[in-house]
């Protein structure tokens, strides 16, 4: 519990504070004034409707898209399921610029639905929701499946043969033992839309504008820090609120399961129904994640002599021409993978902790270290990250010109997962295993490694998926900090996308088709990992 | 209190042991330690700059070679929030010198007391005009021109002349061709703001404003967005199908246009509209309790040397400060020169910025 604690302490809740406090503080009185001035204002109001019910819409889009991908990949068994899994991750951790550009070339003048509709979708709200349902798939598919998989279908079977119909016996089963996973889920997915920041920037138009795009705005563009103090506040609380809603949610649907090994409980389809089931998952799949994805590849290869490596090669030599602006791709790839992996250590340590002391110990206070380690998922990047600039300047905690402050932000964001991924698991392992190893004689420590590791181990490794893919394709925080001149692959396609000129147009496409690449390799060797291991349960 | 201190001990110590070790597994330690060597002090000069800062890893060793100071370059998001991150830590700055606040901004950086005086060697050779504070806390560094481009081929096929000046767009016969940045986010945006208001006066850029609005002005957030998906003339605009051939960006993008085609072509794709244009320049200072003040003013003195400035069009694509610098053959080919372009002073900006932003947010785009 220590370790967690300070960990949010040091290099969360003490540089937030300080920037707010810098912001509503002159003179060291607070000046609570602000708050209504700000919160009168109609553009600010604006600004407020906006970011809701986008957030809910897009919440409501992708659960409803999601959900049956979510059933399908845990109950059925079909050739590809595992690339398709790892597939669909990668929109998650692609940089929001590329996804924003690939998103105008699907939806926007001479894309794929004017040439066959007539129909444009840019700086329209639909461009703004489908790219959050193509970001967020992932998130219910991977939440909710990977405990739909888990769950045994002999209790459903179960009650089919005591005599309730096929939808009772889900919806009185199944149903509450997803539950909590479907809220966790719904939560996610309502956090990021509701701090949506570059699919909002570039697909909105300047008309439309989140929260957190207007606290950007007025703390690095503007230096107002007593307006972005004032909306930090309100989307602080607007998160805290939603976390004391599934707070009280999750913990009246929260009951022990029998977890099973995933590997019985999925099989082929059976039946015209599950085969249309699948082709309905597949084809959206394809439709709404594959398509971007692919638009990308095809840029990236459209040179001007025709189809070609030729961005590719040009990336080659760019690393070669001696200039500080860019660094061999592989140098990119190498530095991305670092920090992630850094990263993702330090959101296992402290998210892994946090998780086994939440489940151990229900007191108020532990729950509502539950909720504050969800907020920075709540608060903008920016906010964070100019927080670190005037706490973080004293030694031994002068971090702002360290490489280390990279991966401590993106751990920052991968802690949340980590705890959301194996909260529920963890949740659901019987506590009676644990006392029976404590009348056995075994630590508090030795019971933890003996009952829960082992079945969390699934869990384990989902999360440190997700707390991986998050950290290689984080941008507004590591844009934000100062780091030596190592960029990051999101950062390099960032650089080259602000320049003029096909060559670099060209080069950032190739470069986001390998930052694609890299992602779902990575993502793919982990679920092998996971089928290796899946023997043990 | 103390309870604090010890978890924030513990904290530091669980993470960073917990990254070291990590990082000896997964890194070939090359690129990580930058922590390390800046505490050395005196051997090492910081470069605090944005995003786009860019120069030949050459010239930078023959700065090293000349003055025994190596460079360390630390890049911090884009110029406007460079800056603010700048006087956010003021006092105790992240490194030795800034570069990259540029005139409309400046007056935010003298008024907090971001730089210390000092009169870099070579001063005299700059361009008149550029250098804007008498008790020299900046350099001027570069200038660049934010005007309108159009797409050659587009004018070509129809029959008709680009426009050439702000009166000319408001024109029929370029109704629905412009698509602009964001004033309040994007640095272009701004600049052609601005233009507009060094063109019409305080008084008339709202109707100007209201007129292009007529005509059919598209806003978009970015140049990115602006440039690769709604400009017909450039390489990724005509790929996305783009539909308006005239877009707001700098004087220099037709040269690079050619620059980073292959083939080169024989002329420009694009062209500039040389009578609307603002001119940004950019500056460097010593930032104010900088741990290497000898190495930063060595830096600074480098930073107007030919050999920098000689370095600078085609690494940044904008124009070198000092006169006797030479201009790499495809500026002089392919790019036009700008012989009046506008300008607003940098208090001007500094006082009316925001409200002149939020007006013109309320024409353009609500």
């Amino acid at each position: 519990m220590a370790v967690p604690v300070a960990f949010f302490a040091v290099f969360f809740a003490y540089p937030v504070s300080a920037i707010v406090g810098r912001g509503l503080k002159t003179d060291g009185t607070w000046q609570f004034g602000r708050v209504g001035e700000v919160l009168t204002r109609p553009d600010i109001l604006d600004v407020l409707w906006f970011t809701t019910w986008q957030a809910l819409a897009s919440t409501a889009l992708t659960l409803l898209i999601a959900l049956p991908g979510a059933y399908v990949f845990a109950r059925f068994d079909f050739p590809g399921k595992q690339v398709l899994r790892a597939v669909v991750t990668v929109p998650f951790v692609l940089p929001t610029v590329v996804v924003g550009t690939a998103f105008l070339a699907l939806l926007g003048r001479g894309g794929l639905l004017d040439e066959l509709w007539g129909v444009r979708l840019d700086t329209t709200v639909w461009a703004i929701l489908l790219a959050h349902v193509f970001f967020n798939y992932a998130v219910v598919v991977r939440t909710v499946g990977g405990l739909w998989s888990q769950l045994d279908p002999r209790q459903e079977e179960a009650a089919r043969v005591l005599g309730a119909g096929r939808f009772a016996a889900w919806r009185r089963v199944t149903l509450p033992a997803l539950g909590p996973a479907v809220a966790a889920a719904a939560l996610m997915v309502f956090l990021f839309t509701f701090t949506s920041f570059g699919v909002v920037q570039i697909l909105g138009g300047p008309a439309h504008s989140t929260l957190e795009v207007e606290v950007y705005r007025q703390t690095a563009l503007l230096l107002d820090l007593p307006t972005a103090a004032v909306l930090t506040l309100v989307q602080f609380a607007a998160v805290g609120a939603i976390l004391a809603v599934h707070a009280v949610t999750v913990r009246r649907r929260e009951r022990a399961l029998k977890l099973v090994d995933p590997a019985q409980t999925s099989r082929r389809p059976q039946g015209p129904g599950q085969w249309a089931l699948l082709g309905g998952v597949l084809l959206t799949a394809l439709l709404l994640i594959l398509l971007p994805l692919g638009v990308l590849v095809e840029r990236s290869f459209d040179g001007p002599g025709g189809y070609g490596f030729g961005y590719y090669e040009a990336l080659q030599s760019a690393g070669g021409s001696g200039s500080t602006f860019l660094v061999p791709p592989l140098e990119a790839v190498g530095n991305s993978l670092r920090y992630a992996f850094i990263a993702t250590v330090i959101a296992l340590v402290v998210g892994g902790l946090a998780a086994a002391a939440l489940t151990r110990r229900a007191g108020r206070l532990v729950r509502g270290f539950d909720a504050l380690l969800m907020l920075p998922l709540g608060v903008s990047a920016v906010t964070v990250g100019f927080g670190f600039l005037i706490t973080l300047d004293k030694p031994p905690l002068d971090l702002r010109t360290s490489w280390i402050l990279v991966p401590l932000a993106q751990a920052l964001v991968g802690v949340p997962f980590v705890v959301r991924t194996m909260l529920p698991v963890l949740r659901a392992v019987d506590e009676r295993l644990r006392e029976a190893a404590a009348v056995l004689g075994a630590s508090p420590l030795r019971a933890w490694r003996e009952v829960d590791l082992p079945l969390v181990r699934r869990a384990v490794l989902v999360a440190a998926g997700f707390a991986f893919a998050v950290s290689l394709g984080e941008f507004g925080a590591t844009v934000f900090i100062a780091r030596p001149d190592n960029p990051t692959l999101p950062v390099a396609v960032a650089r080259l996308l602000g320049r003029s000129g096909e060559l670099n147009y060209g080069q950032a496409m190739a470069l986001s088709t390998i930052l694609m690449l890299v992602c779902a390799v990575s993502l793919l060797l982990l679920e092998r990992i996971r089928t290796d291991r899946s023997g043990e349960f | 209190m103390n309870t604090t201190k010890k978890y924030a001990a513990t904290a530091l110590a669980a993470a960073l042991g917990v990254t070291v070790l990590a990082g000896c597994g997964g890194s070939d330690g090359t690129s990580a330690g930058s922590g390390a060597s800046k505490g050395s002090g005196s051997k090492t000069v910081t470069l605090v700059t944005h995003d786009s800062f860019n120069a030949s890893e050459k010239v930078l060793k023959q700065f090293t070679k000349e003055s025994g100071y190596t460079v360390e370059l630390l890049k911090s998001g884009d110029a406007g929030s460079a800056l603010n991150q700048e006087i956010l830590t003021k006092g105790s700055p992240r490194g030795d010198v800034f570069f990259g606040v540029d005139n409309t901004l400046l007056s935010r950086a003298l008024d907090n007391d971001l730089f210390t005086a000092y009169e870099a060697k070579g001063l005299d050779r700059v361009a008149d005009g550029t250098e804007q504070d008498d008790k020299h806390r900046v350099t001027p560094v570069d200038t660049g021109d934010i005007c309108v481009n159009y797409d050659k081929k587009y004018f070509a096929d129809k029959k008709l002349d680009p426009p050439q000046t702000f009166e000319d767009l408001i024109k029929p016969e370029y109704k629905n061709l412009l698509v602009t940045e964001n004033a309040a986010s994007s640095s272009p945006g701004l600049g052609f703001l601005l233009g507009t208001i060094a063109a019409q006066g305080e008084d008339g850029y709202q109707d100007y404003w209201k007129k292009l609005k007529a005509n059919g002005v598209k806003v978009v957030d970015g140049w990115e967005q602006a440039y690769h998906e709604e400009f017909s003339g450039s390489a990724a605009g005509k790929k996305a199908k783009a539909d308006r051939p005239l877009v707001v960006s700098y004087a220099s993008s037709p040269p690079v246009e050619v620059l980073y085609a292959d083939p080169q072509p024989k002329e420009a794709p694009t062209g500039v509209s040389t009578g609307t244009c603002f001119r940004q320049t950019e500056y460097a200072g010593l930032l104010n309790g900088a741990k290497n003040e000898a190495g930063g003013k060595a830096l600074l003195d480098f930073l107007i040397s030919r050999t920098f400035q000689e370095d600078v069009p085609l690494n940044m694509f904008v124009n070198p400060v000092v006169k006797d610098a030479k201009l790499p053959e495809i500026f002089t080919e392919f790019g036009e020169t700008v012989d009046k372009p506008a300008t607003v002073a940098p208090e001007k900006i500094a006082a009316n910025r925001e409200q002149w932003v939020q007006a013109w947010h309320s024409i353009a785009v609500k």
